[in-house]
């Protein structure tokens, strides 16, 4: 994909220390199966997401490995037991190895 | 005088049962391909929810709920997902870990049939538990 897709975040924006939050992200991306075929019979490249990643600090708090049985704009709901305040890293890598990333503040109180 | 030619009465068209054993052995390759050889499937403390009915074969919404405290010594390692009869039987995987809090993971995915979806959750001591949802597909996502 050439242009930069959307991404969108659902994370608390400020949360009790232990307390487990939802986190929801989504990426705009067609998750092109490699099944599909074109108006010419021809068959349509897969073209995927394959891994995604949330961390904190570093450390995984949860990944996922896509395959082409994951829908066109994958989303994924998840939790994390929110323990200090950081930035969460939300990285996503195609097929071919291109990232996407995008970061949320959490406030630990 | 011609001999008799003795024709099959069966075997020339797949039985239903053959199909729901076709369905069997594709979860059983995944999950062996995805944990490796020699484990033990338990069946129960996974929870696979997906609509009774999908419209839409092209997104069907998935929540997986696995029954586990996710403290520091007892939590959900590895969650894997397999479809009965998509073309590919891995639909995805998920790495959790004490610090995901709660062993509740949701996506969207595509079904090419109506079929059993598994999911199959690896706790942090190597055991191995299943439980999976049935959708009926109206419209499938043909070639996924």
């Amino acid at each position: 994909m050439s242009a930069q897709p959307t991404i969108r975040l659902a994370v608390p924006e400020s949360v009790a220390a232990g307390e487990v939050i939802e986190i929801k992200v989504m990426i705009q991306h067609a998750m092109e199966s490699g099944y599909r075929r074109g108006a010419l019979g021809e068959r349509i490249p897969r073209d995927i997401i394959k891994f995604f990643r949330c961390s904190q600090e570093g450390k995984t708090i949860f990944a996922a490995e896509f395959h082409p049985g994951v829908a066109a704009n994958p989303l994924l709901t998840f939790h994390m037991r929110a323990e200090r305040s950081g930035t969460l890293d939300f990285v996503w890598t195609d097929q071919a190895g291109q990232r996407w990333s995008k970061q949320a503040e959490l406030r630990v109180t | 005088m011609q001999a008799a030619v003795a024709l099959p009465v069966s075997g020339l068209l797949p039985t239903a049962a053959a199909e729901v054993e076709a369905g069997r052995q594709q979860v059983e390759q995944a999950i062996t391909e995805f944990f490796g050889e020699e484990r033990r499937v338990q069946s129960g403390r996974v929870t696979v929810s997906v609509p009774a009915i999908s419209e839409n074969g092209y997104s069907v919404p998935l929540s997986v709920a696995v029954d586990s405290p996710m403290t520091a010594d007892d939590y959900v390692r590895r969650l894997l997902v397999v479809s009965q009869s998509n073309p590919l039987p891995i639909i995805a995987n998920f790495e959790l870990g004490p610090k995901a809090g709660l062993a509740q993971v949701s996506t969207r995915i595509r079904l090419a049939d109506s079929q059993r979806i598994y999911a199959i959750a690896e706790m942090h001591d190597g055991a191995l538990w299943s439980g999976f949802g049935y959708s009926v597909v109206t419209l499938a996502a043909c070639v996924i």
